[in-house]
């Protein structure tokens, strides 16, 4: 059912998919561990256990959990941008392994060389991680180019920001993707800000969902902060990319709660703003009222996912804070693959 | 997890003022709440806590100044918790709990991290030995790039090419000549004017296992692609700890052209020499074009392999053996010498070998070495040769302060000063931009007469 460009997306959101008892418990795990995770990376960061960049994912947990439920895990392969530690997460990669890396350690996904911004994984079929705005939506379209020469089925779902929507390559990127009728879903997390500058400064147009139109690519504009809505259109863009048509536009409406990266005060908006959401939209919240309202779990079944999600974030803690830095002979290595 | 501590804000901050408590004691707090403000002189940031729990005490009053990072700020009992439990807790720590050494202070007492260890030493392989009575056949280096590929496109299902113009066209510079009549649309793919954008779809297509072969139609052009061929191709092995690769040619037509304005005329090879992760060929000769270009096919790193296109029209012999595959970093010693050496690559082995024919022939014994891969630079082939000689020559087309000349009269100084009869001396292209005037144009090249005049300068025969 996919709808052209030109359709709008109001419409989409009319009928709320209902989710099965266990995928809403299945979503709230996945997007508590993205909240505790990345709280606690918060308080590392603080404790001046990581260093350089670091950007949290929290308030955007429902797009990166909602889109992977609806994709084929280790099949289909992913890429984003700096922001890129809750869709590790949801993907399967160990946490122990990403909080080591934020920590610049040698059990760390990438030894340590990374950072925060460069993990990957071949086997998860996560390729990122990149540092520079708007690359991976060339990367990703790069990646479904390769499944269907390969011809193995597999879609690429290519994450960008609002900030990023604004840079050349993208369109690029959507020009040839259409013209060769590529599998990718380029999903653009708009969480209204890139770094400090608001959409509205900075974007001729801010319904990002047309933005494929003169590619004749059709687009959702989808609430992010739902995660049943992200999974249902997610679930509609994947099968139409996987079906041989060709690109799909998502625009994720969301928002993160924490500034653009650690330093960042975030003074270019207001406090109400933030809490507004925090209280009214706030994703994981939204699961766990639907949980016990509809009586699909208790207090007690929470609390306990609670302290498992705690348990396996303070072990990455843990792992993070007492692995050693790399081995001095890792500076010359990986540099190139010896023939 | 009980006390709360002073974080920092940015890597470099030390320490700042607790400006506003937003909890006091007694309160119950839940994770993402915010507990107070912290200022620097740079931004006011929230203190968020991270655990549930009741506030049991505020260690720092508001309006402290010069609280140092990591300092206890509060004490934050979870349920059940109480203040005595904490050395409970310490059989099993929390980060918060552990000794924290600061990033920096860690680096300074870990001794490895004090003496940087030596970089590894790569060691080019030689030429193949050819089979006795191998028959050598005249073509020209478009023809043998055009070989080069057909033949890793009919050997490996991986290999594709994509560029402008590559396939229905033939090649801009007919270097894919028929390559789409063989091997079909599908591997043979021509793209809109897009270099940012196919340049990261082929990286992106690496990633994921395929081979692309991506044709710039100049060099220039690839400007536009730049960020995607250093950012995204040749640091991803090292950003990845290994784990991802980027097995993949970027070639076309490099260096100066002609009559065609400063934008479609300059050398990028020290530019791309510069970048560790990447491998950088500039071939002269047919056989090294053909040779090498299957070399960086077969490459599992990002290559750059440059051409020059007043080259592609001009002839050599290519001997005929089932695979000619030549090794990666290793010069060529297109002479033996004893005199002088001159170094080059490229289209200045042209200049190089012409100043050569004459100054052998006016009595000097020039040692000529073709460079051929630019990164990893063969500097034991010209270090070797300058403890023979004594002297230095470089010849490139490329702007002279920071170019491969530049690089090897520093290699010279460092390994082989003592063997030096003369100050290293560079020719090279002038530091302008290429200009259109046919006069102006050809000051700005180097030329025959500038390397025999270095020569005779590091001679003393001037």
């Amino acid at each position: 059912m996919a709808r052209k460009a030109t359709a709008t997306k109001a419409q989409a959101q009319s009928n709320v998919p209902e989710f099965s008892k266990e995928q809403e418990l299945d979503a709230y795990r996945e997007m508590l561990l993205i909240r505790r995770f990345e709280e606690k990376a918060g308080q590392m960061y603080g404790m001046g256990l990581i260093g350089g960049f670091c950007h949290l994912y929290i308030g955007q947990e429902a797009v990166v959990t909602g889109i992977t439920m609806a994709s084929e895990k280790g099949k289909d392969a992913q890429i984003t941008g700096y922001r890129d530690h809750g869709h590790m997460l949801v993907m399967g990669l160990d946490p122990k392994g990403v909080m080591a890396e934020l920590t610049g350690r040698a059990g760390g996904l990438s030894r340590g060389k990374g950072g925060s911004m460069h993990m990957f994984s071949n086997e998860h079929r996560f390729y990122g991680g990149n540092g520079i705005v708007g690359a991976q939506a060339s990367l990703g379209t790069g990646l479904a180019f390769a499944a269907k020469y390969k011809g193995d089925g597999s879609v690429s779902l290519a994450y960008f920001g609002d900030g990023a929507a604004n840079q050349g390559q993208v369109y690029e990127s959507f020009n040839m993707a259409k013209l060769w009728k590529l599998p990718v879903v380029f999903i653009i997390e708009n969480n209204k800000y890139a770094m400090g500058t608001s959409i509205e400064r900075a974007s001729a147009t801010t319904d990002f969902s047309q933005r494929g139109a003169s590619f004749d690519i059709p687009g959702e504009q989808v609430d992010g902060m739902d995660v049943r809505l992200v999974y249902d259109a997610a679930k509609r863009a994947i099968e139409y990319a996987r079906s041989g048509n060709g690109p799909y536009i998502l625009e994720m409406l969301t928002y993160r709660y924490r500034g653009h990266s650690m330093s960042d005060p975030a003074k270019y908006r207001s406090k109400d703003e933030v809490t507004k959401y925090r209280q009214e939209r706030d994703p994981i919240e939204q699961v766990k009222a639907r949980l016990l309202e509809g009586k699909l779990a208790t207090e007690e079944d929470l609390k306990a996912i609670e302290s498992e999600i705690r348990a396996i974030v303070t072990e990455a803690a843990d792992f993070a804070t007492n692995d050693p830095e790399p081995d001095a002979a890792e500076l010359w290595t990986d540099i190139t693959v010896s023939a | 997890m009980p006390q709360i501590l002073m974080p920092a804000l940015s890597p470099t901050m030390e320490e700042g003022k607790l400006a506003k408590w937003l909890v006091k004691v007694g309160d119950t707090v839940k994770s993402g709440d915010v507990l107070a403000e912290i200022e620097t002189d740079k931004a006011t940031m929230e203190v968020e806590s991270v655990d549930e729990g009741v506030v049991k005490e505020l260690l720092v009053a508001e309006g402290t100044e010069g609280v140092k990072v990591n300092t206890p700020i509060a004490l934050v009992l979870a349920e059940g918790e109480t203040a005595d439990a904490a050395p409970a807790a310490k059989t099993a720590p929390e980060p918060a709990e552990a000794p924290v050494v600061p990033a920096e202070k860690a680096a300074e007492v870990a001794p490895s991290q004090a003496t940087v260890p030596a970089a590894p030493k790569f060691e080019a392989q030689s030429d193949p030995d050819l089979p006795a009575g191998v028959e050598m056949v005249e073509m020209t280096v478009r023809q043998a790039l055009n070989e080069a590929m057909a033949e890793e496109l009919r050997r490996d299902k991986d290999v594709f090419v994509i560029g402008e113009e590559v396939a229905e066209y033939q090649g801009a510079y007919k270097i894919t000549q028929n390559l789409l009549q063989e091997f079909g649309p599908e591997r043979i793919i021509d793209t809109p004017i897009t270099e940012h954008g196919f340049a990261g779809l082929a990286v992106g297509a690496a990633f994921a296992g395929l081979k692309p072969i991506v044709e710039f139609m100049t060099w220039n052009f690839a400007m536009q692609a730049i960020d995607q061929i250093i950012n995204s191709a040749a640091k991803q092995l090292y950003m990845s700890g290994g784990q991802v690769k980027a097995p993949m040619v970027f070639r076309g037509p490099n260096g100066v052209a002609s009559r065609v304005g400063a934008q479609h005329s300059q050398d990028y090879s020290a530019w791309y020499s510069h970048v560790p992760g990447l491998t950088v060929i500039a071939p002269y000769s047919a056989a090294d074009a053909k040779g090498l270009l299957k070399a960086a096919i077969r490459s599992p790193n990002p290559v750059i392999f440059l051409e020059n296109e007043i080259l592609y029209g001009s002839t050599g012999l290519v001997p005929q053996v089932e695979d000619f595959v030549l090794p990666i970093g290793k010069a060529r010693i297109a002479r033996k010498g004893a005199d002088v050496t001159i170094v080059s690559f490229s289209m200045g082995m042209r200049y190089a070998t012409q100043a050569t024919e004459k100054l052998v022939a006016a009595g000097v014994d020039v040692e000529l070495i073709d460079l051929r891969t630019l990164r990893p630079l063969d500097s034991d082939t010209v270090i070797e040769s300058v403890k023979k000689t004594g002297r230095l020559v470089t010849v490139e087309e490329g702007w002279p302060q920071g170019g491969i000349g530049a690089e090897l009269s520093a290699r010279v100084m460092e390994q082989a000063f003592d063997y030096l009869d003369a100050p290293v001396m560079r020719v090279t292209g002038k530091d302008v931009p290429m200009p259109y005037a046919a006069n102006l144009e050809k000051l700005a090249l180097p030329n025959v007469d500038e390397v025999i005049a270095a020569v005779n300068a590091v001679t003393y025969r001037s």
